[in-house]
């Protein structure tokens, strides 16, 4: 189960920031648009990448979807039924950390199992997506004692562990070093594979979407329209440097898309 | 030389060196003993104090004052501040009387504090509250405001209960800050103590202080004075280690 279909879905803003940082924000007190009329379906079990330029409204779509965020009008509807706020079975993984810094690992990965009564059962089953995300040893530590890429498998295992029908990934690979990048992108995709869950990821890297997605989102400035929905059917691990040339042209195009004309 | 045991030694050398001077400045300003008495003289009336129990007694009438109304004003202000940080409309009508009472000093309400409850305990204890509860109220409040909202997204994306956000995101969140306030609050309690005990109570660190001084032993006063400032690194240094408590910290070890 996982299975989403957005319809007409529109988000207005009331711009409350007094100064204007931005030319084409609205006044103080006025609306913005920020999202027009949206229309996605996303099929169960797909691996979903949204680009686009900051400030255009993936992460509200996100927001939207995961239920933290009512849309203006429109509807999100999930497996036959409209959302009507968040929970566990739609689990969002934050850009900075949403880890509970107060709580270990153990205790963070522990938060969706609250309710198992059986002990002996609950610790089989955190122990098992911490071994999953390589994190046995670290159990005991705290957030601030974990390496930025730690901190990201831990919440994927924190989210995981809840067995959730979609996942929701807000930028997760900023702010990490380029090989640990690089291997947790690929463990994503492994992942995905693996337990054929439906993800949503919202990224800046072209190069992310090309390599995760089983399909790719561009979003325009805004107010955000879809500017390409494109399924990409090519199998992993994908290699767009030698192989698919078809892949190299598509990545030339959505640099250009997204404003960069030669493409590294 | 070694620099931790530097950090150690500091302190002494700068209490010897203030004795010192104390010591010098009486000698050679010729100084009379009832203007302001040296330190050998406060020493040996500290040791007589000491013999006859009487500095034990009114520190522990002190002691006891500040507790009662330290802890009360605790167990009444935070679970009122945090309501206050959570619900919007309670902060809207309670917030401009918090403010309004915030700044009026405890030593205002002397006169009704002895009114409503007396002589005794009971006024000193009033005012100690007075003096704690606000500051409790209003940095309490600020801390919960100041959660970062990402927490209680992931508590209402893992089905939390009202109870369970108070549990476990906006206590543990904010135990640093009240930690801090309490020490900041606890020297302000320890402060007003002694100013109450001037008024209304027969024992305490603050009579001990008026008694001496009616009776012209300024070596009483000065020993009064010195128990009240060591008492105070005391309760401060114990708040301190509060915060050192490796859950209450999140684990990140504090100097």
């Amino acid at each position: 189960m996982g299975h989403i279909q957005i319809s007409g879905l529109n988000k207005e803003f009331v711009n409350r920031r007094k100064t204007r940082r931005e030319e084409d924000l609205a006044p103080f007190g006025q609306t913005v648009p920020v999202l027009e009329d949206i229309n996605i379906e996303i099929e169960d079990g797909e691996m979903v990448c949204f680009l686009g330029p900051s400030g255009c409204g993936k992460s509200t779509l996100m927001r939207i979807v995961a239920g933290f965020d009512h849309q203006t009008s429109g509807s999100v509807i999930i497996d036959g039924k409209a959302i009507t706020g968040p929970s566990s079975d739609n689990i969002f993984v934050f850009q900075h950390s949403g880890l509970l810094p107060w709580m270990t690992v153990w205790q963070n990965v522990e938060l969706g199992l609250r309710k198992i009564e059986n002990q002996d059962e609950k610790c089989e089953k955190i122990q098992e997506y911490i071994e999953m995300v390589e994190l046995d040893g670290f159990e005991e530590h705290y957030p601030h004692q974990l390496s930025g890429g730690m901190l990201r498998r831990a919440e994927i295992a924190r989210a995981l562990v809840v067995n959730p029908d979609i996942l929701i990934m807000d930028e997760p690979f900023s702010g990490l070093d380029f090989l640990t990048h690089m291997k947790l992108r690929e463990e994503v995709v492994n992942m995905h594979q693996y337990l054929g869950k439906t993800i949503l990821i919202v990224t800046h890297d072209i190069d992310d979407a090309l390599v995760m997605g089983d399909r790719i989102i561009v979003f325009s400035r805004r107010p955000s329209q879809i500017k390409l929905n494109r399924k990409l059917d090519f199998s992993h691990p994908r290699n767009f440097f030698k192989k698919d040339t078809e892949l190299a042209k598509l990545r030339d195009e959505l640099f250009f898309m997204l404003g960069v004309n030669y493409a590294v | 030389m070694n620099s931790a045991f530097a950090h150690k030694l500091a302190p002494f050398l700068s209490f010897t060196v203030l004795v010192l001077i104390w010591e010098i400045a009486v000698r050679f300003a010729g100084l009379d003993s009832h203007v302001l008495p040296g330190p050998s003289q406060v020493f040996f009336s500290m040791i007589e104090l000491i013999k006859n129990g009487a500095i034990f007694k009114h520190t522990v009438a002190s002691l006891f004052r500040v507790t009662a109304g330290f802890y009360l004003a605790a167990v009444l202000g935070i679970p009122i501040g945090i309501i206050l940080g959570r619900n919007q409309t309670a902060a809207l009508i309670f917030n401009p009387i918090i403010q309004f009472l915030r700044p009026i000093s405890p030593l205002a309400w002397i006169p009704l504090a002895m009114l409503w409850f007396g002589i005794g305990d009971k006024p000193a204890v009033f005012l100690i509250f007075l003096a704690s509860f606000f500051p409790i109220v209003v940095s309490t409040t600020v801390a919960v405001q100041s959660i970062n909202p990402t927490f209680f997204y992931v508590a209402a994306n893992f089905d939390f209960s009202r109870a369970e956000v108070i549990q476990k995101i906006v206590i543990p969140a904010i135990i640093p800050a009240i930690i801090t306030a309490l020490r900041l609050t606890v020297t302000i309690a320890w402060i007003v103590v002694v100013a109450a005990e001037m008024i209304a109570v027969q024992s305490g660190l603050g009579y001990l202080i008026l008694d001496a001084r009616n009776g012209l032993r300024l070596d009483y006063v000065m020993d009064g004075m010195i128990v009240i400032g060591l008492i105070g690194i005391l309760l401060d240094s114990i708040m301190r280690r509060l915060g050192r408590i490796e859950s209450a910290a999140w684990g990140i070890r504090q100097p």
